[in-house]
């Protein structure tokens, strides 16, 4: 691995740079996600739990499970009260990412165009149907790992998926909030179709969010016990150059991969964060366990 | 027995042919010869059969009917109706409803009323006892023909007529002897009717010597104005009593007021004794009454603490306790009643009088009312099945110690009664063990219910209790249809207290006044329950209240718990609409009828109730949509399908692209593995070597 001894003989080491065990520098680590990405990421996941738990609990008030966990929150009301407080928190999250994408555009690039269609575009292109289909060989053992560029197309359909969520579940359930205001250009039954919208699109996401998503971008085996780049920032080099070889090249054949490295979060940082993702994690699992209960043994 | 013996011989004597029907020939022949007359010139008009035309049939001695079970005979026989008081008349004077019919008539013909002529006698009968029984619907109560005959009625003073003196006893005593159905069935609290009538002074009197001036029955009791002695006007009130006796006794009455303080005979009769309290009724005997029973006579022996029947009970009697008792302040009478008023069947001649006595203490003949209540209960009905268990007077009311129901101290008094009924009532005791209904613990949850609470807790004497709703002497089951807590009469029962709510109920389509229907409508208690009735405003109440609706609307209730309303309310909010805050909860009307609270014209007021600024599109939200439904939602079914469809679709692309993933990331795992291991021994190795390039250069 010569490359992984240059960076570390070529690293720059600041005179109070914190010390290893043993007294040793601390390998310097790629940085994926800006301080802004990672607070929207852990805001989504406080809202998105939110939501679901009080949700759910209304979708499935059929269940024992549903009252107990309504009672534990302080009763429906403040179920209700949670559930709005954390879809503003939700669509906030939403606007200052746009909001986000405005400021970034004007600070790193050109053009809208530079920003959609460049290499670190979260677009879908051609080459994410490439690697769709290069990837399915490589499952079915008639290929190699595909190179992944800095978004993979799994990341991309997540990335999406939150923006189409938000507006259908935002826009129905702005609906139900506010039935009498809608209804002054909705006929009566919307209501009752947006609740049908509301209700299944909600499923489809905590669904989605707690399984697939928590596989895909958490938990998978390679990553196990959990990958925690979207909560410190942070991805070890040769874990970049692993999981994203494209992007890795293209880093270090322009010879900018320096610019990209930071020193590793503080140990008491990541301990948190390992904290505050089980607690995600354990509550994401927890739904899904309730969801297929109610929806497969207590089903109404 | 004589006196039957006597009224054999009567009823056997042969009647005197008399020439009578010669006498009123002309009088029926004229009416039958203009008739005739008619005839020949007019065409026939529907014409009203002669007696000749009846008894053309009614001759023959073999004509008979049906009658229920009953073979009846319908043979008149010709000869002695006219000589009858009625022989001048036609059949169809009283048989009026044959009046212009064609001949063979139709049957059964409707019963004869007398009362076209006899009015007065009609008029007392009906106001009397036995009219009142009949207007009952009682099958036992005498009509004029049960007395009198039908079509052989002769004047009262020919002995030959029914009631005729000499045979009114028996024609009272048909009914009014032991054994017969009227004795056994009704409340009738004289005993050996007849038997004691005939050994009295009086029977004897009338049957043996032949004395018709002798009393009968009717004299005493009126022949047709027969009442209660508790009815002031009965002739056998106790106000009235002297007077009926002294249309014989007219000596007596001057007797008596030599003996007793002169003037109060008159002007305050109810104070002193009356005739029957000495003498008793039916059982007038000629021996010489030297004292009453005063209430004294009985406590020289009963004051006796130690005082014992042969079967161990005692005997004794508070005298202290009877006097603060009800009955020696009676309401209807300033003398307090006696010992023998209740204890009646004392023979003051003998040295005991009491050992006279073979009933037991019969509450009924001044509580009257009562007792038929009670005999019509379940109480009174276990009690003539000789059930052990049965409960008399005395059980819920006390003996000697009985107090006025507005008496705190009373066992009835109305906080008292919980505990009374729950004496029996109460789980494990004699009437719940044999209880086989759906209503347990009901004293238990009376206590907790909101009429329990509020009158033990609150002490609110006019809340319900027990005997409110169940009433005290004519308790019956509910599945009796006389039963106040009979489904049908349930609104009646609660509306006793909650009068504006049964108003309002009866006009709604729950109501059986309102909606005709086989099916079962709710009462009061199916959504309020019977013991366990709480407070509407409670959580409890409130969230069951769509079971309780879901009961009967299955489905609609389903449905409601289908949208938000019914989503939130089970999960314990209840100011969301439940049922009964969108359809009103005792006026619930059709949402067809313009004045339910689901009309085009008061729908938006009702979402109004919460939703302040509902408009009228609001109003056209679906509370009770289902998605389950494609011909009335079609548009919900297909979203939800839609949805599904969607949310199926990703999981299963999703889901494989996983599991498709598993493999090769395990592997990717297990590379991942060999190759740190590798790293960490090459580390290692490294390592040592350093530590002993260091060490050399310290040394060195």
């Amino acid at each position: 691995m010569p490359a992984d001894f240059d960076l570390r003989s070529s690293a720059l080491q600041p005179k109070d740079q914190p010390a290893g065990h043993g007294g040793k520098p601390l390998e310097r680590e790629f940085v994926r996600f800006t301080r802004l990405q990672r607070t929207l990421h852990a805001c989504m996941i406080v809202s998105f739990l939110s939501l679901a738990t009080t949700g759910l609990t209304l979708k499935f008030s059929y269940t024992k499970w549903a009252a107990m966990v309504s009672r534990f929150l302080g009763g429906f009301q403040v179920a209700g009260f949670i559930h709005r407080t954390a879809a503003i928190l939700m669509f906030g999250v939403f606007f200052v990412h746009l909001y986000n994408l405005v400021q970034v555009k004007r600070r790193e690039y050109k053009s809208w165009r530079e920003l959609l269609l460049g290499p670190s575009t979260m677009l879908p292109m051609p080459e994410d149907a490439r690697q769709f289909i290069a990837t399915m060989k490589w499952f079915v053992g008639a290929g190699p790992r595909p190179q992944y560029g800095r978004w993979s197309y799994w990341e991309k359909f997540d990335y999406f998926a939150v923006f189409w969520g938000i507006a259908v579940i935002g826009s129905t359930g702005l609906t139900l909030w506010f039935p009498i205001f809608f209804t002054r250009f909705l006929p009566g039954p919307f209501i009752n179709i947006a609740t049908v919208i509301h209700s299944d699109e909600a499923l489809l996401a905590t669904g989605f969010i707690f399984t697939v998503h928590f596989f895909n971008t958490h938990l998978r085996p390679e990553k196990f016990p959990m990958d925690t780049t979207i909560f410190t920032g942070h991805m070890p080099v040769r874990e970049l150059k692993r999981d994203k070889p494209l992007e890795y090249e293209k880093l270090v054949a322009s010879g900018r991969l320096e610019e990209h490295l930071e020193e590793p979060q503080p140990e008491i940082v990541v301990r948190t964060i390992r904290v505050f993702a089980w607690i995600a994690l354990s509550i994401g699992f927890s739904i899904v366990v309730w969801i297929i209960y109610a929806m497969l043994f207590a089903y109404k | 027995m004589r006196p039957l013996d006597d009224f054999e011989e009567l009823a056997g004597e042969s009647m005197p042919t008399q020439p009578i029907r010669r006498l009123f020939a002309p009088g029926i022949a004229l009416p039958l010869f203009l008739t005739a007359g008619t005839l020949c010139f007019a065409a026939p008009p529907p014409q009203s059969p002669s007696t000749d035309d009846c008894l053309a049939c009614h001759s023959d001695k073999t004509m008979t009917t049906k009658r229920g079970a009953r073979t009846v005979s319908l043979f008149v026989d010709g000869k002695k109706f006219s000589s009858s008081v009625h022989g001048s008349l036609a059949c169809v004077s009283c048989h009026a409803d044959l009046d212009g019919k064609d001949l063979p008539h139709a049957t059964p013909l409707a019963r004869v009323e007398c009362g076209t002529c006899h009015s007065d006698e009609q008029k007392q009968h009906s106001h009397s006892l036995h009219g009142k029984a009949i207007a009952r619907g009682d099958t036992l109560a005498p009509h004029c023909v049960d007395c009198h005959g039908n079509h052989d009625i002769v004047p009262v003073k020919d002995p030959r007529s029914a009631v005729a003196p000499l045979r009114v006893p028996f024609v009272c005593g048909r009914c009014h002897q032991e054994g017969t159905p009227v004795q056994t069935q009704r409340q009738i609290d004289q005993h050996n009717i007849l038997e004691n009538f005939s050994e009295s002074i009086h029977g004897q009197a009338l049957l043996k010597k032949g004395l018709v001036v002798a009393p009968n029955c009717a004299s005493c009791h009126t022949p047709h104005n027969i009442l209660p002695h508790t009815d002031p006007n009965s002739s056998i009130a106790r106000r009235n009593i002297a007077a009926t006796c002294t249309k014989c006794h007219a000596e007596i009455e001057q007797v008596h007021r030599k003996t007793i303080r002169g003037e109060l005979w008159e002007k305050e009769a109810h104070v002193l004794p009356a005739c029957v309290d000495c003498h008793q009724p039916h059982k007038i005997r000629n021996v010489f009454y030297t004292q009453g029973m005063a209430d004294a006579d009985c406590m020289r022996c009963h004051d006796n603490e130690r005082l014992k029947a042969k079967d161990g009970r005692s005997m004794y009697v508070n005298a202290a306790e009877v006097a603060r008792s009800r009955h020696a302040n009676p309401r209807t009478q300033a003398a307090p009643i006696a010992c023998s008023q209740c204890h009646s069947e004392v023979n003051v001649s003998r040295v005991r009088p009491c050992e006279t006595i073979t009933h037991p203490v019969d509450c009924t003949k001044c509580h009257e009312d009562q007792g038929q209540q009670y005999q019509r209960s379940k109480h009174g009905q276990l009690l003539a099945a000789n059930d052990p268990n049965a409960p008399t007077c005395k059980e819920c009311h006390g003996t000697h110690r009985i107090l006025d129901k507005h008496d705190p101290d009373s066992r009835t008094f109305p906080t008292n009664v919980p505990s009374l009924c729950g004496s029996c009532h109460r789980e494990g005791q004699r009437a719940a063990v044999r209880y086989v209904g759906t209503q347990h613990e009901i004293i238990q949850h009376y206590r907790e219910s909101i009429h329990g609470k509020g009158l033990l807790q609150s002490g609110l004497t006019v809340t319900a209790t027990c005997t409110n709703c169940h009433t005290a002497h004519m308790v019956l089951p509910k599945a009796d249809p006389q039963s106040t807590v009979n489904p049908k009469n349930v609104p009646a029962t609660c509306g006793a207290c909650h009068h504006g709510i049964e108003e309002q109920f009866e006009q709604s389509v729950h109501s059986r006044l309102i909606t005709n229907t086989d099916k079962e409508l709710p009462v009061c208690n199916d959504c309020h329950s019977a013991h366990t009735i709480r407070r509407t405003d409670e959580t409890g109440f409130m969230l069951d209240i769509m079971d309780k609706c879901g009961r009967c609307h299955e489905e609609i209730a389903k449905t409601y718990f289908d949208t938000y309303h019914g989503k939130v309310s089970r999960l314990g909010y209840t100011k969301t609409a439940k049922c009964y805050d969108c359809h009103g909860a005792h006026d619930i009307l059709r949402v067809a009828d313009p004045r339910s609270h689901l009309s085009r014209a008061n729908v938006v007021a009702t979402c109004q109730k919460c939703h302040s600024t509902a408009t009228r599109r609001f109003a056209g939200y679906l509370t009770h949509a289902t998605h389950h439904d494609p011909k009335r939602y079609p548009f919900l079914f297909w979203t939800f399908w839609g949805m599904t469809t969607l949310l199926v679709s990703t999981f299963v692309i999703s889901g494989m692209h996983t599991l498709l993933w598993l493999p090769r990331a395990l592997e990717m795992r297990r590379d991942l593995k060999a190759e740190e291991a590798r790293e960490e021994a090459d580390r290692r190795n490294g390592a040592n070597g350093k530590s002993v390039d260091e060490e050399n250069h310290h040394a060195g």
